[in-house]
C-alpha cells in the first residue's frame, strides 16, 4: 500500500493529511486517487511533480510503487 | 530510467576529484570560442524589434506600410504572423510554469503590451541603420493604462487587472485577478505549534526585481533551407527547448527545425526560454535569407526575465532551549507581464532547512507590468531564505544561542519530514553546520564597525532527461558527445565521467556539445542536473562500450565473455576462468575493432532519479561605513555538499559564483522604475553588479556526503550557492549596526536611511 501525504490544498477532497491505497505505479494511484475522492485528478492539475519517498520526479506515471512506498505530489521543479 | 547503483563512498577515483584543464578552455581564453553573435554570412539580414515605449498599453492599431517601403526592408512582422495558440502548458517549463500561449505572445504582443520594452514588431533589413529607420517608420497607435508596478498595487481594491480572463488557480470562484496562482504546503498544527512556543519572532521582508547579469546578451542567427528546413544557430541553456519553443510558437514541425548551439557567456536560469529566437526563424523563413538578431544591454534588462521581486511575511515560533515548535509564511512573488513565479520553489523551500513539526505555508504568483520572469539560480529560494535566515538569526539572538549551534539544533537530516511532504534521503546539512562551525573565520576576531553572519540554504536539484554517445577511435581516444550546452565546465566533467570508466587518460577523451540533429535529446541545462543526470548518462554510455570490449578481448581470448574482466582500462581473463592471456588495453582491442565486429560505440539515455538535495552554509565578514552606509565585505566562506566533486574546481568556481551573484542582491542590485514603469537603470553602469575589486576572494569548502542515487554520490552544485548569501550579508550588517535589514538591496542610502532613523 502506498503511503500518500496529501497537498494541503486538497485535503479539502480526502479530509485527511495521509492515505494509503494499493497502486502498481503512480498513474495507478492517480486514477485510484480520482475514484476514491471524485475531482482529485482536476484539482492537482495536469503539472506536477511527484517524490516517491523523497526523491522528486517530474515525469513519474510509469514509476512503480513498492508496499508501504511514501508519495506526495507537489508543483514541478526544474531550476536554473 | 536507470539504474544508478552504488554510490562509490568507499571507491579509489583516477580521474573522478581531479583538476584537468577544460578542453574548451584554450579557445575561451584566446578569443577562438563562437558565441552567439560570431556567426555571419554573406547573404544575411539583420532583424530588428520594435518595443512599447508604455508599461501597460492595448494597442489599438499597427501600421508599418512605410515602413516597408524603405528600400533594404525585406520584411515585417507582428504578431498577426503568428498563429494564436491555446493555453498549453509548456514542455519544460519548470516551477516558473508558463504556456505557449503566453510564450507567444511575449515575443511578440498581441493586442496588448505588459511591459516597457515589450516587442511589438519584428523587422529585417539588409543593414542594422536601415532595420533602425524602419523601426521609425512602423506606427503603433496605444491605448494607454495604469501600470502596475508593485506586489501591494497589484493588489489593490480596484486595481488595473493585467489579463481579463486571469483567474487564481487554487482558488475557487477568484473573478477578475492579478493573482495567478495560490499555493500551500504544510504539516501539523500550526495553531497548535505556536501555542507550544516560549518564543515567537515574526517580520516581513521585501526583495527586489534582479537580473542574472549573464555577461553574454541573446543572439541568434536563423536560416532556411530551400527544403522548408530551418537552421538556427543561438546561445541557450537548451538547443532541444529551442526546437520545441520555436516549433510551438510558429507551429511548425519538430523536423522543420534544427538548432546549433553556440558557446554561451552565462545564463544562471536566464537562458532557459527563448525570445528572438522564434522571431528570426520567421523572418528567415519569410524572406528566403538568414536572419541575425542581437539584444544590446538595454534590450537584456528591459526585455529578458529577471528574478521578481517578493514579500515574504515570516513566523518563527521556539522553545526556550531552540527547538522550533512552529513556523508560518505567507509568501507573494511578481511573475512580470505573465503568470509564472517560483512562488511555489520559494514556498517549498522557506523551511526546508528544518525539521519543524507544525508548519504553514501559503504563496501567491502575482502579475505585474514588468518583463516576464525567468529563472534565475535555485528559482524562489533565495528571496524565501533572505527571511527565513535572518528570522533564525533573529531567534538565535534572542535566546542567547550561538546560530550555528540553533541550526544545530533544528536541522533537517535524513528522515526529516519537509514542508512540501517529501522525506529527505541522506543529505549534508549538519556536515556543512560543523565545518562552518570549526572553520577558522568563525573564529577570527572582528574590528569596529564590523560583523559577521551566518545563514543556510536549500535546493532540491533535479535529474530528468539526458542522452549520451561515446566514440571510441581505432587508437583508443574517445569522444563523447551530449546535447547540453556547457556552461559551468560540463565538457570536462563528462570526459572526466568517460575516462573513470575507460581507464583512459581524460585528455585523450574529446568532449562535445551536439545540436538537435546529431545529440540525442538532452533537457536543459540547468537545475544542477548536467554532471549528475548527464554524468550519468556518459557513464552507462561508457560502460556499454566497456561491455563490447569484454566481448571483443573474449573472441580473442577464445573464452566467453563472463570470463573477461575489465580493470584500470584493460580487458584480462577472470582468475575463475584459468586462463592465462596477457591484458588487452582499450586501444589495443580498438585497434583491431575491424577484424572483431567493427566499430565500438556506446550509448546511454536516462530519467534518472536520485537527485539528492543540496545544502549549504556561509559565512560572511562585512564592514559599514556609519558615514555613508557603504557595505564592504571583508571576507566570505562558502561551504556546500557536492556529494562527490567530480571536477572540483568546477565545483568552487559555482560556489563561488553563487555567493558573488547573491552577495550583489544583497548589497546592490534593483531594478529601478519611474512613475510609468518605465526601467531606469538599464545597463551595468547604473545597475550595479560586483566586480571583482568588490569582493573579497570567495573561500570554499567542499563537503562530500555522498548522494545514494548516484554511482559516484554526485549532487548538483550550481544552484544551492546562491540561496544563503542575501541573508547571509544581511545578517552580518546586523552584526556591525544593530539594524535589521528587511528590505533589499542593502545600498549605501537605504542602510544611512536605517542606520540615522
Amino acid at each position: 500500500m502506498a503511503i500518500v501525504t496529501i497537498p494541503p490544498s486538497l485535503r479539502a477532497l480526502t479530509g485527511a493529511e495521509r492515505v494509503t491505497l494499493a497502486a502498481a505505479n503512480v498513474a495507478a494511484l492517480l486514477r485510484a486517487l480520482d475514484s476514491r475522492y471524485p475531482g482529485f485528478g482536476a484539482a492537482l492539475g495536469p503539472r506536477f511533480a511527484v517524490a516517491i519517498d523523497g526523491d522528486i520526479r517530474n515525469d513519474a506515471d510509469y514509476e512503480p510503487l513498492a508496499a508501504d512506498t511514501e508519495v506526495t505530489f507537489l508543483p514541478p521543479i526544474a531550476g536554473g | 530510467m536507470s539504474s544508478n547503483g552504488a554510490n562509490g563512498a568507499d571507491r579509489k577515483y583516477k580521474w573522478v576529484g581531479t583538476r584537468p584543464i577544460r578542453h574548451d578552455g584554450l579557445d575561451k581564453v584566446t578569443g577562438k570560442a563562437n558565441f552567439g553573435a560570431d556567426l555571419a554570412f554573406p547573404d544575411m539580414l539583420w532583424g530588428k524589434l520594435l518595443r512599447s515605449p508604455h508599461a501597460h498599453a492595448n494597442i489599438k492599431r499597427v501600421d508599418f506600410s512605410k515602413a516597408l517601403k524603405l528600400d533594404g526592408v525585406k520584411a515585417i512582422v507582428t504578431s498577426a504572423d503568428l498563429p494564436e495558440l491555446a493555453s498549453v502548458e509548456a514542455a519544460e517549463a519548470g516551477e516558473g510554469g508558463g504556456n505557449y500561449r503566453d510564450l507567444s505572445h511575449n515575443c511578440l504582443a498581441r493586442g496588448k503590451v505588459f511591459y516597457h520594452g515589450h516587442a511589438v514588431a519584428a523587422v529585417a533589413a539588409t543593414s542594422q541603420d536601415i532595420a533602425d529607420q524602419a523601426l521609425a517608420l512602423i506606427e503603433v497607435e496605444y491605448e494607454v493604462l495604469k501600470p502596475v508596478l508593485s506586489i501591494e498595487e497589484a493588489l489593490a481594491p480596484g486595481a488595473p487587472i493585467l489579463h481579463a480572463d486571469l483567474r487564481t488557480k487554487g482558488v475557487k470562484d477568484s473573478g477578475k485577478t492579478n493573482v495567478a496562482a495560490r499555493v500551500t504546503f504544510g504539516k501539523g498544527d500550526i495553531e497548535k505549534g505556536f501555542a507550544q512556543a516560549d518564543i515567537v519572532v515574526e517580520r516581513t521582508y521585501r526583495t527586489q526585481t534582479v537580473h542574472q547579469g549573464y555577461i553574454e546578451p541573446h543572439a541568434v542567427v536563423a536560416r532556411t533551407n530551400a527544403d522548408g528546413q530551418s537552421v538556427v544557430w543561438c546561445c541557450t541553456q537548451g538547443a532541444f527547448m529551442v526546437r520545441s519553443y520555436c516549433a510551438a510558437v510558429l507551429g511548425l514541425d519538430l523536423s522543420k527545425l534544427k538548432v546549433i548551439p553556440s558557446e554561451i557567456g552565462g545564463g544562471f536560469g536566464g537562458k532557459t526560454t527563448v525570445y528572438t529566437e522564434p522571431l528570426a526563424v520567421l523572418l528567415s523563413r519569410k524572406t528566403a535569407r538568414p536572419v541575425k538578431m542581437v539584444m544590446s544591454r538595454e534590450d537584456v534588462f528591459r526585455a529578458t526575465g529577471p528574478a521578481g521581486a517578493a514579500k515574504i511575511e515570516i513566523k518563527l515560533g521556539a522553545k526556550r532551549d531552540g527547538t522550533l515548535v512552529a513556523a508560518s509564511s505567507r509568501l507573494w512573488y511578481e511573475a512580470g507581464g505573465f503568470p509564472g513565479s517560483p512562488v511555489a520553489a520559494g514556498a517549498m523551500t522557506v523551511f526546508a532547512p528544518y525539521d519543524i513539526p507544525h508548519v504553514a505555508i501559503e504563496g501567491f504568483d502575482v502579475v505585474t507590468t514588468k518583463p516576464k520572469t525567468a529563472a534565475y539560480r535555485a528559482p524562489g529560494a533565495p528571496q524565501s531564505a533572505f527571511a527565513t535566515e535572518q528570522a533564525m538569526d533573529e531567534l538565535a539572538r534572542e535566546l542567547k544561542l550561538d546560530p550555528i549551534d540553533l541550526r544545530l539544533k533544528n536541522a533537517a537530516k535524513e528522515g526529516t519530514l519537509a514542508p512540501y511532504g517529501a522525506k529527505l534521503g541522506r543529505v549534508g546539512f549538519i556536515e556543512t553546520l560543523e565545518a562552518a562551525k570549526n572553520h577558522p573565520h568563525y573564529k577570527a576576531p572582528l574590528g569596529p564597525n564590523q560583523g559577521r553572519g551566518i545563514a543556510s540554504g536549500f535546493w532540491f536539484n533535479v535529474g530528468m532527461q539526458s542522452s549520451a554517445e561515446v566514440h571510441l577511435a581505432e587508437d583508443g581516444t574517445a569522444t563523447v558527445i551530449t546535447g547540453n550546452p556547457d556552461i559551468g565546465g560540463s565538457r570536462a566533467s563528462m570526459a572526466i565521467c568517460v575516462a573513470e570508466e575507460l581507464g583512459i587518460d581524460v585528455m585523450k577523451v574529446r568532449p562535445l556539445v551536439g545540436d538537435t540533429d546529431t545529440a540525442g535529446y538532452c533537457d536543459l541545462t540547468g537545475g544542477s542536473r548536467v554532471t549528475f543526470a548527464t554524468g550519468l548518462a556518459c557513464i552507462e554510455a561508457s560502460r556499454d562500450i566497456i561491455q563490447q570490449l569484454r566481448q571483443r578481448a573474449a573472441m580473442t581470448f577464445g573464452c566467453d565473455v563472463e570470463q573477461v574482466d575489465f580493470l584500470d582500462g584493460r580487458c584480462l581473463p577472470t582468475k575463475a576462468s584459468g586462463l592465462d592471456h596477457p591484458p588487452l588495453t582499450v586501444a589495443q582491442i580498438a585497434q583491431h575493432t575491424v577484424k572483431t565486429g567493427g566499430p565500438i560505440n556506446g550509448r546511454a539515455q536516462v530519467n534518472p532519479r536520485g537527485a539528492g538535495p543540496g545544502f549549504s552554509t556561509h559565512l560572511c565578514d562585512v564592514q559599514v561605513d556609519p558615514e555613508t552606509g557603504r557595505v564592504d565585505v571583508l571576507r566570505y566562506t562558502a561551504i556546500q555538499d557536492a556529494g562527490k566533486a567530480v571536477h572540483p574546481a568546477y565545483v568552487e568556481g559555482q560556489m563561488q559564483g553563487g555567493a558573488s551573484q547573491g552577495i550583489g542582491w544583497a548589497l546592490n542590485e534593483e531594478y529601478v522604475f519611474d512613475k510609468n514603469g518605465v526601467l531606469e537603470n538599464a545597463g551595468f553602469l547604473d545597475y550595479r553588479m560586483p566586480v571583482a575589486s568588490d569582493l573579497p576572494m570567495i573561500d570554499t569548502v567542499v563537503i562530500e556526503v555522498p548522494n545514494p542515487g548516484h554511482p559516484y554520490g554526485v549532487r548538483g552544485v550550481g544552484e544551492t550557492p546562491i540561496v544563503a548569501p542575501l541573508a547571509c550579508v544581511a545578517n552580518a550588517v546586523y552584526a556591525a549596526t544593530g539594524k535589521r535589514m528587511t528590505e533589499l538591496p542593502i545600498s549605501p542610502p537605504r542602510l544611512l536611511a536605517a542606520l540615522n532613523g
